[in-house]
């Protein structure tokens, strides 16, 4: 293998709550920041309710892990692609999202959501080395 | 050709653990090399030995110790999904205060570091899941 950084896709298609894919996706994600590789994350399908604003699990007993994606900024995960016609089929609009954000040495807060339609995204994931899919 | 192999699901439930065992012997035996597999999520309760299927059905942690033992395979199930689901080697029992480890022959526990090592160092990463 080559010492350059491999582009590593993380696909996340499960709701955040109900199984506990999105929850140990976020994991790895977290832990294979350290590893300085070419980072993106998709949400697609059910995925795109992870990163729904306001989520509440008082209800449901089980932790709110929502807040850690705000966090991914500061790993350097940069790129979160979101498919637009999940977006649409759930009744959902970039501004039911939170907003995700990373800074740059010339600039604060910018977003790091960018939504992408089905055909880009199959492009995106044609060009990544890893994809981890969960 | 180097595969890295991640097993998402746990035996019985799901065929994602059958068919990442077809598939890593299969690479075996067509010559390729297996970096690693990676056991997460429920993947980690194929790498209990306490176990004990009809003996009319497949064994599914005894195939992949055994696929482990004759091919030297690193076979890694990720700590922090395997304490959630109570699999733990004779360390980690010891260090949790447990009465017990069940951890088979053949699987190491570490953390997901090796699974992003994994995808760095194979030339195709290959998930198993639902």
């Amino acid at each position: 293998m080559s010492d350059e950084a491999r582009k590593f896709l993380y696909v996340n298609r499960k709701a955040p709550h109900g199984s506990i894919y999105a929850l140990e996706s976020l994991e790895v994600v977290l832990i294979g920041a350290a590893f300085e590789q070419d980072v993106s994350l998709a949400f697609l399908d059910d995925g795109v309710f992870q990163i729904v604003k306001g989520q509440d699990t008082k209800g449901i007993a089980t932790k709110n892990f929502s807040n850690t994606y705000r966090a991914l900024g500061d790993y350097d995960v940069r790129k979160l692609y979101v498919e637009q016609e999940s977006l649409d089929e759930r009744g959902l609009t970039v501004d039911d999202l939170m907003e995700l954000t990373h800074d740059t040495d010339d600039e604060d807060d910018l977003t790091s959501i960018i939504v992408v339609n089905r055909s880009e995204m199959a492009k995106i994931m044609s060009e990544q080395d890893v994809i981890l899919s969960f | 050709m180097k595969f890295a192999i991640v097993v998402n699901e746990g035996p019985y439930t799901h065929q994602a653990s059958d068919t990442a065992y077809q598939f890593t012997k299969a690479a075996l035996e067509a010559g390729h090399e297996i970096e690693r597999v990676f056991f997460y999520h429920d993947g980690v309760n194929n790498a209990t030995r306490l176990t004990v299927p009809p003996q009319d059905e497949r064994n599914v942690q005894r195939n992949w110790s055994e696929l482990g033992k004759a091919h030297g395979l690193d076979m890694v199930v990720c700590i922090a999904a395997a304490q959630r689901r109570g699999i733990l080697d004779e360390n980690e029992a010891k260090r949790q205060g447990k009465d017990a480890d069940n951890i088979a022959e053949g699987f190491r526990i570490s953390g997901l570091g090796q699974l992003i090592d994994a995808g760095i160092q194979a030339d195709r990463l290959v998930t198993f899941g639902d």
